[in-house]
């Protein structure tokens, strides 16, 4: 019995690391249905705008309170993981603040986590009065009703009982150190959690002991199940950001791809030895389909853009359409690009790993045309993003579908088509008068 | 007709079998629509007055296609970029200007995979250049003391990153250049970009341009200077919302410095 702690502490961390993996797995399969794209380039620039934008959240502090909040909680996650470590080893191994040997290294150690911890608190609270009491004009969307305000409120919540945990956890030891009670060497630093410890005046070791386990053990099941809650919500951003900095667009902002699809066959169309009626070669594979009306059509790294939108809704803010009234957001687009690629993950799940259509499609049952075509293609929204999330993209794709598979742009755009086609200007005035300026 | 401009077609370079320094692209609206031509007209006598050796294609100038891509149809676009191409590559041209940022930005960057490669430059910073050689002065004190804010077209400033040539060709104006709380980087689209020029606007609770020239008259200006024949329109016609029309003028960095020569 004496390993049960052990032996429990393993499983559970099997459970939750395993489940976990497998959740990645099936991210991985959803990305991966995204088309090919090539982005083996550069890639110096590339280690670089990580460097720079996700771990040095460079595009964060642009906003400067939420950017500087944000660094807190950032910082005070990755440092508090070493914590984590220790817990882990000890709850593997049975031992308790196996680090401590470090002495005042680790005093200094464990007295930052504790400064961290604070900031976590007081950064976490700011952001709940922000999203639920000021009400940010970006975190009351139409998009951001039901669940996704849930799911940013409940991350707030986690993280504030986490840290919550980590200050009683440690209070409880150092009470515990003051009574000598055994195994609890004195170890550590604890500028913060000594004022929770007036809490425990007077009880008795053994209960004191009860709280400090069970502070300790909320604590790491905690953190696991968090990191299984990253796959449902909006939080995979503390993840993806690194990969999508990486992935995301050195091209100016104003280069749009080219169709290689279409410049083959414009080749073809001004070729004067081809012959216009050729039928196709039976081996001619079926021509591919030109923009975007589902997930499947988009590249992957677009799909991992979607993954990686943490809903903040600063595209949104700075999008001229949608700072005047009209229907179109940046940031709806992404969510609902992910919202469609959960669903055709799920169909995947439920037929054996193959997606059965199911007479949905992202364009109409999750974007309407009306969003699409009240984009100005700015490049706000691409510019405001703190992870290099490119929702113009999507938008573009999804234009070209309508226009190339559809004809369905509005009447005025149909017309200024015809006319470059026809005078090869916008407007329908003669070719041959284009130097009339010049004497005017 | 004001002035008489000295304009040359490629064409008339070829007979003459000379190549010019540089070729301006007038672009559609620059050829065809009333106020964008009196800033073809304005560049032109930049050029005039600095004795750039410069030619025009003309009637052999068709639409880049920009719009056309914007709005979804890459197979307009290629066929516009594949027949400029060949013309462009026919006369051999290596340096284009033009006043449109939307032509600026597809030549530039879209038609190199295409097989367009060419130096094209905006015209702000071919003015620039004119200035910093010593080839074009200012000695007009039209605009000396009168506040002037400068409205970056996105497809100038936040998609190529072109921010100072145009401020710094304005200085020379020694006009009080004044800047919108939103600029550069985050600077509001005039609401023109994306084909929206063609169409009427989704319904909203008000148009962009409104709202941009709002952002300018912000800053208590005579004048709003612009680099792009769209957003002169959307931002004239927002002065014209603001009923501001009589004591604010709107004008291309173009014609500032036409007037100051």
């Amino acid at each position: 019995m004496e390993y049960l702690p052990n032996v429990l502490f393993v499983i559970a961390l099997v459970i939750g690391i395993g489940f976990f993996t497998k959740n990645i797995k099936k991210l991985s399969r959803n990305i991966k249905l995204g088309k090919d794209v090539d982005v083996s380039d550069n890639k110096p620039k590339r280690w670089k705008n990580m460097a720079r934008i996700a771990l040095g959240q460079t595009k964060m502090v642009v906003r400067p309170v939420a950017g500087l909040l944000h660094i807190l909680v950032y910082v005070g996650f990755i440092i508090i993981n070493i914590e984590v470590l220790e817990i882990i080893i000890d709850g593997i191994l049975g031992t308790h603040r196996i680090f401590a040997p470090l002495g005042a290294l680790y005093d200094f150690l464990i007295g930052s986590f504790e400064i961290l911890a604070l900031l976590v608190i007081v950064a976490v609270v700011i952001f709940w009065i922000r999203r639920n009491i000021i009400k940010l004009q970006r975190f009351i969307k139409p998009e951001m009703k039901g669940w996704p305000k849930k799911d940013g409120n409940m991350i707030l919540y986690i993280e504030f009982v986490l840290m919550l945990l980590f200050l009683t956890m440690n209070a409880a030891d150092f009470q515990l150190q003051q009574l000598n009670a055994p195994h609890y060497t004195k170890a550590g630093a604890f500028p913060i959690s000594q004022f929770l410890m007036p809490i425990f005046d007077g009880m008795s070791i053994s209960s004191l002991l009860v709280v400090e386990r069970t502070a300790w053990w909320l604590h790491i099941l905690g953190i696991l199940a968090f990191l299984n809650y990253l796959y449902y919500s909006k939080h995979l951003h503390i993840l993806l950001a690194f990969p999508n900095t990486y992935y995301g667009k050195l091209k100016p902002q104003g280069e749009f791809n080219n169709l290689e699809a279409v410049t083959n066959e414009v080749k073809l169309m001004m070729d004067p030895s081809a012959d216009p009626y050729a039928a196709p070669a039976e081996d001619a594979p079926e021509p591919e389909k030109f923009g975007a009306s589902d997930v499947m059509d988009l590249n992957w790294v677009q799909l991992l853009n979607a993954y990686t939108c943490t809903e903040c809704g600063r595209c949104t803010s700075e999008c001229p359409a949608n700072q005047t009234g009209k229907k179109l957001s940046p940031r709806k687009i992404m969510m609902d690009t992910r919202d469609r690629l959960e669903e055709v993950g799920k169909n995947m799940d439920a037929n054996k790993g193959v997606f059965v259509p199911d007479g949905k499609q992202l364009l109409n049952d999750y974007i309407s045309t009306e969003e699409l075509w009240a984009c100005t293609t700015c490049n706000a929204c691409v510019q405001a993003c703190p992870v290099s999330i490119d929702p113009l993209s999507i938008i573009v794709e999804m234009r070209r579908y309508l226009v190339m598979e559809q004809s369905a742009a509005p009447t005025e755009l149909n017309n200024m088509m015809s006319n470059i086609e026809n005078n090869g200007a916008p407007w329908p005035y003669n070719q041959m008068d284009r130097l009339n300026w010049v004497n005017e | 007709m004001s002035e008489e401009l000295k304009v040359k077609t490629m064409e008339e370079f070829l007979a003459q079998g000379t190549q010019p320094e540089i070729l301006f692209w007038v672009g559609s609206a620059g050829s065809y629509d009333d106020r964008a031509k009196k800033i073809s007209r304005a560049f032109v006598k930049i050029l005039n007055q600095a004795n750039v050796e410069f030619a025009v294609l003309g009637p052999e100038e068709s639409c880049t296609g920009d719009v056309a891509k914007r709005a979804g149809n890459e197979f307009l676009f290629q066929m516009q970029a594949m027949m400029n191409i060949e013309v462009l590559n026919g006369y051999e041209i290596n340096r284009i200007v033009t006043c449109d940022p939307h032509s600026f930005n597809t030549l530039k960057n879209e038609y190199p995979s295409l097989g367009g490669n060419y130096d094209v430059v905006h015209h702000t910073q071919f003015i620039k250049e004119l200035l910093d050689s010593g080839r074009l002065s200012l000695t007009g004190q039209e605009y000396k003391e009168k506040r002037i804010t400068f409205h970056d077209p996105c497809y100038l400033g936040r998609a190529n990153t072109v921010f100072d040539a145009p401020r710094d060709v304005l200085k020379k104006t020694n006009a009080d250049i004044v800047e919108m709380k939103r600029h550069k980087k985050t600077a509001l689209c005039c609401g023109a970009g994306g084909a929206q020029m063609f169409k009427e606007p989704e319904k909203g609770d008000m148009d962009i341009n409104v709202l941009r020239t709002k952002d300018a008259l912000e800053t208590n200006p005579n004048i709003i200077a612009t680099g792009c024949p769209y957003c002169n329109t959307m931002m004239t016609d927002g002065i014209k919302a603001h009923e501001k029309e009589e004591s604010i003028t709107v004008l291309d960095v173009a014609e500032l410095i036409a007037n100051s020569i």
